[in-house]
């Protein structure tokens, strides 16, 4: 018997393409010949296309590529507009933010100018597409959860980007466009506050980040194993429990007492994955504006014990000519 | 070949080989491996040392196959016995005549005896032969800078074990040491400021995308290290002179990486991870270290930077045209201790000391 799978499909619909509903306007606003693509069918719908782009869609796009253009070029000038060069240090290029102190105002161009311009489009760029999301569910008739979860990440990113900087009153806070340096941008603002990991909301964030997996993990889980019984119906299960919510249901209850129910562990996983930024940016906001020093407010709340012990290998009875295996010399 | 009922058998009953032959073989491999390590010991085995606390995780992690080689520098160190009478008289008379000032007190077999040990130890064979030579000229002022390293630094050089430094602890063997810089400057074109020097693969930022100039910052301008505020709250704006940004984080973690890749250790080899610039966590190498940064400071700009106007042209640094400069690895070279510790000064005392009569 043919079986009908998510990822790696041995059975892909494809046909004549479905163009969703008519209406008046629906040859316009919805872009590109729709087509089939084999390789996408191994990991989704078959069917690529149409997309209705809007105006926000227009907005979005066009002031994206602007932005990464920008980021791309600032790279290519710093290697002197050379190609190779520009493949070979791609990872270690960015477009960083004003040097400190220009504060608030209007860098040079080549010192943090060019990074305000990009942030400005970024800005509009993510935004459109966040109104994106509000219109094309209001047009479905749907709930806003999408636009609201998209809402806390986009609330991380300008903590990281806006709200931070201005509170801090320095462009230069913000974080580079680059692969490795926005990576060092992490560690260096976790070290410059006293380490981000004596920072509770920073703890939060990873509780939610990682209860998040787990969550997924566990409810990717649970639905494939009650696909045999048609758990993979889920909206079907939720409003008519059957035999695959039941076993599903029986399983976690008896393995460790409690369960979601078929329609809770979907706002278990939107809950998680929602607190993930919105803790983590309020956790960034208070760096460097209300804490400067998260290990010593630590201590200062006590939670941050000191360890017995002492400090270097001489306490241990060890010695540099024994590690390298030359204690006779 | 095979008998016909073998493979009518064989058609009339269909299985599934593979999914077994799989099985059994990935099980036959564990086995082995398995086997294999618990008779012949594990290949790859490791050593750490704790370097604080249970519980704080600090520990140096190394493959013993790598720490228990012999920095291989050391079987070309010539000591002072390999040194034989006809070598001692073999140097030159006009040699005999260029002593370095610092060296106005020693007896002239002593002082032929370090010519000879000097030619060998930096593969200069004419050294000290003729005054104008830049070389020579050069030795001169390393001369004073080896005794003054020996007796003002002896806290740093001296920290575990009479050891000291001499011209081989640098140069081993080559005119040049290696692991000297220059001045970098802005590493990247049609950018300003902090987006000037940084984003780039240098030997300076140790291949990272960290600052390049964190060594002309610390080790040659003073440049300010700490980077944190010592109280939970501090009113400070970025924009303030003065106020240790994230950009000047980037910068000492820059030094950082290559204080730790010179010395070939860890973060934890000085500090508790947790709280970096905690003085109450840090291990006794930290306060070594701390020398070692003042130490280089000095050679840096009393003793290597004024010897700008001696050098030729192609012993300047390419950007700047600058002079050569010391830091950790020059002499280190990615070893806790620069030849593993060997005592270079027991046997060569003219060098251990100044000489107060000069």
């Amino acid at each position: 018997m043919a079986e009908y799978q998510n990822i790696f499909t041995q059975v892909q619909v494809q046909g004549t393409p479905e163009w969703g509903m008519e209406t008046e306007q629906s040859g316009q606003e919805r872009m590109g010949r729709p087509g089939f693509s084999t390789l996408i069918g191994w990991i989704g719908n078959a069917q690529l296309g149409p997309v209705w782009l809007g105006w926000t869609g227009m907005v979005s796009l066009a002031t994206g590529i602007l932005a990464l253009n920008i980021i791309g070029l600032n790279m290519l000038a710093q290697v002197g507009w050379s190609i190779p060069e520009f493949i070979r240090q791609l990872f270690w290029l960015a477009l960083e933010p004003p040097s400190p102190e220009y504060g608030l105002r209007i860098p040079p161009l080549n010192d943090g100018g060019w990074y305000i311009i990009a942030s400005f489009f970024l800005l509009v760029s993510v935004m459109s597409w966040w109104a994106r999301t509000y219109l094309l569910a209001m047009e479905h008739k749907m709930g806003k959860h999408v636009f609201w979860a998209f809402g806390s990440a986009i609330w991380l990113f300008l903590v990281l980007g806006l709200f931070r900087p201005i509170l801090m009153g320095s462009w230069s806070e913000a974080v580079p466009y680059g692969i490795f340096p926005h990576l060092d941008w992490t560690t260096a603002f976790s070290i410059r506050y006293g380490n981000l990991y004596y920072n509770p909301f920073h703890a939060l964030s990873i509780v939610f980040l990682y209860g998040s997996v787990l969550l997924f993990a566990m409810h990717g889980a649970t639905i494939l194993a009650v696909t045999r019984y048609g758990g993979d119906r889920e909206l079907e299960q939720i409003v008519d429990r059957g035999t695959a919510t039941e076993r599903a249901a029986l399983f976690w209850r008896w393995t460790m007492g409690f369960n979601a129910t078929m329609e809770g562990i979907h706002r278990w996983a939107w809950w998680f994955a929602v607190l993930t930024p919105i803790t983590g940016g309020i956790g960034i906001l208070l760096t460097g504006t209300v804490v400067d020093n998260w290990f010593i407010w630590a201590q200062e709340h006590h939670f941050a014990p000191m360890y017995d012990g002492s400090y270097g290998y001489e306490a241990f009875g060890t010695t540099y000519q024994g590690f390298i295996g030359q204690e006779s010399n | 070949m095979l008998p016909k009922w073998f493979n009518t058998w064989n058609r009339d009953n269909p299985t599934n080989i593979y999914g077994p032959a799989i099985l059994v073989g990935a099980a036959g491999v564990a086995v082995t491996v398995a086997a294999f390590i618990v008779v012949v010991g594990q290949p790859f085995k490791t050593d750490s040392l704790q370097t604080g606390p249970r519980g704080t995780g600090m520990s140096v992690p190394e493959f013993v196959s790598e720490v228990r080689d012999a920095d291989p520098t050391i079987a070309g160190y010539l000591r002072r016995d390999d040194i034989t009478e006809e070598d001692i008289a073999g140097v030159s008379a006009e040699a005999l005549q260029n002593v370095p000032p610092a060296l106005g007190n020693i007896s002239d077999e002593d002082y032929a005896r370090l010519v000879v040990a000097m030619r060998s130890w930096t593969g200069i064979p004419d050294l000290m032969e003729d005054p104008d030579n830049y070389q020579t000229q050069i030795a001169y002022t390393m001369v004073g800078m080896v005794q003054s390293i020996n007796e003002d630094w002896i806290g740093h050089v001296q920290s575990n074990a009479v050891v000291g430094v001499n011209c081989y602890t640098c140069h081993r063997g080559q005119a040049v040491p290696s692991e000297i810089w220059f001045r970098l400057g802005p590493v990247n074109e049609a950018a300003g400021g902090w987006a000037a020097v940084q984003n780039r693969v240098t030997v300076q930022s140790q291949y990272t995308s960290l600052p390049s100039d964190a060594l002309e910052s610390y080790l040659l301008d003073y440049g300010r290290i700490g980077v944190h505020d010592l109280e939970a709250h501090v009113a400070a704006y970025p924009s303030e002179e003065g106020y240790p940004t994230w950009q000047d984080t980037e910068r000492t973690f820059s030094l950082m990486n290559y204080v730790s890749n010179s010395l070939g250790v860890n973060c934890v080899f000085c500090h508790n991870s947790r709280a970096f610039y905690d003085p109450e966590q840090v291990t006794p190498q930290w306060a070594t270290e701390m020398l070692g940064i003042t130490m280089v400071q000095e050679i840096n700009n009393d003793w290597l930077v004024p010897l700008e106007g001696l050098y030729p042209e192609e012993r300047l640094g390419p950007v700047f045209a600058d002079a050569p400069k010391a830091a950790c690895k020059t002499c280190h070279k990615g070893y806790q201790q620069p030849l593993q510790g060997l005592n270079v000064i027991d046997e060569w005392p003219e060098l251990a000391l100044t000489d107060p009569e000069s």
